[in-house]
């Protein structure tokens, strides 16, 4: 097998960087650059005010929106699951959020085949999980195999690894994953926690009992208490020394215990933070922002991933129709959403992609506000304007509904917007609130005509995932050149090639505007004045490794 | 009386039995189920393959019927099934949020007893007009104001302004207190209101005038005569509230972040966990029986004349 060596030195990160940078040539450069710069200030190093040299001991109490429900990073994959998770597992790899390069973690370096079908992990020796176990080859094997297992129960975790054809243990500290289709994406997925490491014991657990608290890692911090609705509690992992490259310091983590409170009501959240009755507290709603514009520290930062966005099911009769998607995409006045319904730390979508995910083009200028271009591609598709102002064709309303859950609490608000903005066109779109997991099955049946969501993913990737037809396709789009450009993405490992792939695909999904992208999901939390340190990943989820409190 | 406990008993089963049936009907005649919301994901790709295979494992693939009889079966064997969200069993996850909530509950329920009472006596008692007027109109107050917002009002004024009790969780006394006094306020207004009404009603009896003929004082009238007859609605009453305090759970225990089962039905309903749900609907049916036998079982203790009709 010729490899082409990614990470040719475990040595040192410096020259696999430099050697890295300069064999994929100027365009990956300036898209890296350009993920980079649209980054700002959401990037990772947006924590807290830096007060002194970090303090090691103490405890942070931190109050989620809501119950992980399962602790399992493996299997859930919800924000407060994550979250927790996090904190107790490992991953051979990391990604900088800043860049969106993949940096060592557990694994000090890999090679990847041209064909992006079998990833060789060079392991760190003497990695241990809490239990005692060696982190080894072996182990890493039991994980892939044990996600494989888990099927529909790892729904996200078992996604990152289709295709997946085996791991093969070479020697104690260097494996081979092997798929039996190119699978770029894979190398992403290995930083996330969702592949983090379990220990085999805990492998060898029922899926039960893992998520409710049966679960040992090799992370920075170990889990003492889980208390379903009420808290989780960690505790610091005494010598631990394998930390991500992208850590800010080495060792163990500064915190010696942090504790989950689960704190369900918003205004109670809020307050409790005034009150000092937490330290820190997630999901702070637009609405009580500024109440922490002043001795508070507001940590926010994009989801990288898919926006929440309209995407239409291309099967309806009136969605199916071309001038009637991009008539809708110049509609929405996008700026006025992010402005009016939510605050400045949700950005208007400048793409169908976040601008924080890896190889994000900005495609604001297709997706500029132009109500009478609208107006235009209606009238010349035949859409008069009717008695009520709503136009029709033919006996038909232009009348189209979009479906949501309320996961997101403003999402009702931003789709009152937008359904007011499509009015003054002449288009009536029609709310459908469903329950959380009502969305999935009403898209799987494919009744109704726009579905709003986003999805959080710190790989291009997801754009396969959503509108690949030989995935779920929700959309319903016919196979084609979509496909095609999708597919070379997946197979690419030169960033530049890649993500020229990656922008032709964004282009080609906005401009027949199958979707419409309305705004990029932020995840807001409230820091205490005596938190310092804490972090994002580059999936916006949190990494506590180096918080301290003082 | 040992007939009329078998008769009863007999009755409790059948309430249970219906309850688990309807319930059972019910929940599976909804669009959707927890297993499709849980792994069906929207960041999902589960194949079909994948999903069906778990389906299988919970048993979702049989015909209506086979589900039903197996359910039953588990049910009287007291197997309750698994959450489809945690995976865990609804037995075990019912009784590790019961004792919060039954403290909670509890706590609530004395509270309200001993307030609305006391409001009632008080009420009754009094010769002067002007505070009568003012007591009889506070359970009028009590319970027009929702339990959610006297709840968050609470929770602002006595936790983050004052800084007196905690906001939040199921640690010690102190986090009971604030949840406590949120649902015994509309309990206690619906007790004192009953009370108040029959307790009038009572001193206006002819044996009132009979005992105050014998020389009783009005404190021994007011307590051991008026108080005695009148309480029998009321009794009733505090069994239908003491239903009631599990229903407001759910939102109390959201607003005070407690643990509990009100959280857990909220979940669960937002999961469409429908194990789960149906744990709780024979939990609140269970409730229901005993605290109905309970109060029937009090009734000839405070009345001789039902114990010789029964």
């Amino acid at each position: 097998m010729r490899l082409s060596r990614f990470a040719a030195d475990p040595a040192s990160a410096h020259v696999r960087r430099l050697r890295r940078v300069a064999g994929s040539g100027a365009a990956a450069t300036a898209a890296l650059a350009l993920v980079a710069a649209c980054n700002g200030a959401g990037g990772p190093s947006a924590s807290s005010v830096e007060v002194g040299p970090p303090k090691a001991g103490g405890t942070l109490t931190f109050a989620l929106a809501a119950d992980p429900t399962c602790l399992d990073p493996q299997q859930f994959g919800t924000n407060a699951s994550l979250n927790v998770g996090r904190q107790l597992v490992d991953s051979l790899t990391d990604q900088d959020g800043r860049t969106g390069e993949i940096k060592p973690w557990l694994a000090t370096s890999w090679e990847v085949n041209p064909q992006a079908t079998a990833f060789t992990f060079h392991l760190r020796p003497g990695v241990t999980f809490a239990d005692g176990a060696p982190l080894d080859g072996a182990a890493v094997k039991a994980n892939f195999d044990a996600v494989l297992a888990l099927g529909a129960k790892a729904t996200v975790a078992s996604s990152y690894l289709a295709g997946y054809r085996g791991t093969a243990v070479l020697d104690p500290t260097t494996v081979r994953v092997e798929f039996a289709a190119p699978s770029a994406q894979f190398l992403q997925a290995t930083s996330t926690m969702s592949l983090g490491l379990l220990s085999p014991a805990t492998l060898a657990k029922t899926p039960e009992q893992r998520c409710q608290g049966d679960l040992v890692g090799s992370g920075p911090f170990t889990l003492r208490s889980y208390k379903p609705n009420q808290s989780v509690e960690l505790a610091k992992r005494t010598g631990y020394g394998w930390g991500s490259s992208l850590f800010a310091h080495p060792g163990e983590a500064y915190l010696d215990r942090l504790v989950f409170k689960i704190v369900p009501e918003s205004g109670v959240r809020a307050g409790s933070l005034e009150s000092g009755q937490v330290d820190a507290i997630s999901d702070v709603q637009p609405q009580d922002e500024a109440r922490f514009a002043a001795g508070y520290t507001v940590l926010t930062r994009p989801n990288p991933g898919v926006v929440f966005m309209l995407q239409a099911n291309v099967s309806r009769p009136i969605l199916g129709e071309d001038a009637v998607r991009r008539a809708i995409a110049k509609a929405v006045d996008r700026p006025e959403v992010a402005q009016t319904v939510l605050t400045p730390k949700y950005k208007a979508a400048t793409s169908p992609l976040a601008s924080v995910t890896p190889g994000y083009v900005d495609l604001s200028a297709q997706l500029g506000y132009d109500p009478e271009g609208a107006k235009r591609l209606l009238e010349e598709a035949g859409w008069r304007a009717g008695s009520d102002g709503v136009r029709v064709k033919d006996g038909r309303r232009l009348s189209v509904d979009v479906i949501f859950a309320p996961l997101f609490n403003a999402s009702q608000s931003v789709l009152e917007l937008v359904q007011q903005q499509l009015r003054r066109v002449g288009v009536d779109l029609r709310l459908r609130k469903l329950a959380a997991g009502e969305q999935n099955q009403t898209q799987n049946a494919g009744d109704y005509d726009f579905a709003y969501y986003n999805v959080t993913r710190s790989d291009p990737d997801i754009l396969r995932t959503l509108f690949g037809t030989r995935t779920v396709n929700r959309l319903r789009i016919a196979s084609g050149d979509l496909d095609t450009v999708l597919d070379d993405q997946a197979q690419n490992l030169d960033p530049a090639q890649r993500f020229a792939k990656v922008a032709e695909a964004q282009r080609i999904v906005t401009d027949r505007a199958y979707v419409v992208p309305l705004f990029e999901l932020a995840q807001v939390h409230g820091l205490g004045p005596k938190v310092h340190g804490l972090t994002f990943e580059a999936s916006s989820r949190l990494q506590f490794h180096d918080t301290w409190v003082g | 009386m040992r007939g009329y406990l078998v008769r009863r008993l007999l009755q409790a089963v059948v309430v249970l039995w219906a309850a688990f049936t309807v319930s059972f009907v019910v929940l599976y005649l909804l669009p959707g189920d927890s297993l499709s919301i849980k792994l069906g994901g929207l960041e999902g790709t589960a194949t079909s393959a994948q999903i069906d295979a778990v389906r299988a494992e919970y048993g979702l693939d049989d015909p209506l019927y086979l589900q039903y009889a197996h359910a039953l079966g588990d049910a009287l064997g007291g197997d309750l099934g698994r959450s489809a969200q945690t995976g865990a069993p609804v037995v075990r996850t019912i009784a590790d949020a019961l004792p919060q909530t039954l403290a909670l509950t509890g706590c609530a329920m004395v509270l309200a007893v001993l307030g609305g009472g006391a409001v009632a006596l008080a009420a009754t008692f009094t010769r002067v007009r002007a505070l009568r007027q003012v007591l009889l109109s506070l359970p009028a107050i009590g319970i027009s104001m929702p339990g959610f917002w006297v709840g968050l009002l609470l929770v602002q004024v006595v936790s983050f302004q004052w800084g007196l009790l905690p906001a939040m969780g199921n640690e010690g006394f102190e986090s009971l207190v604030l949840p406590a006094i949120t649902m015994a306020l509309p309990a206690g207004a619906m007790i004192a209101q009953v009370l108040a009404k029959s307790l009038t009603t009572a001193l206006a009896e002819p044996y009132v005038e009979t005992a105050r003929a014998k020389g009783a004082g009005r404190v021994r009238i007011h307590l051991r005569h008026a108080l005695r007859n009148a309480s029998l609605p009321a009794l009733t009453l505090a069994a239908v509230v003491a239903g009631n305090l599990l229903m407001e759970s759910v939102v109390v225990e959201t607003v005070f972040s407690r643990a509990g089962v009100g959280r857990l039905t909220a979940a669960a309903v937002d999961t469409q966990d429908l194990a789960v749900v149906q744990g709780v609907v024979l939990l609140a049916a269970g409730v229901f029986v005993v605290v109905a036998l309970v109060v029937d079982l009090l009734y000839p203790l405070l009345d001789p004349r039902v114990g010789r009709t029964v």
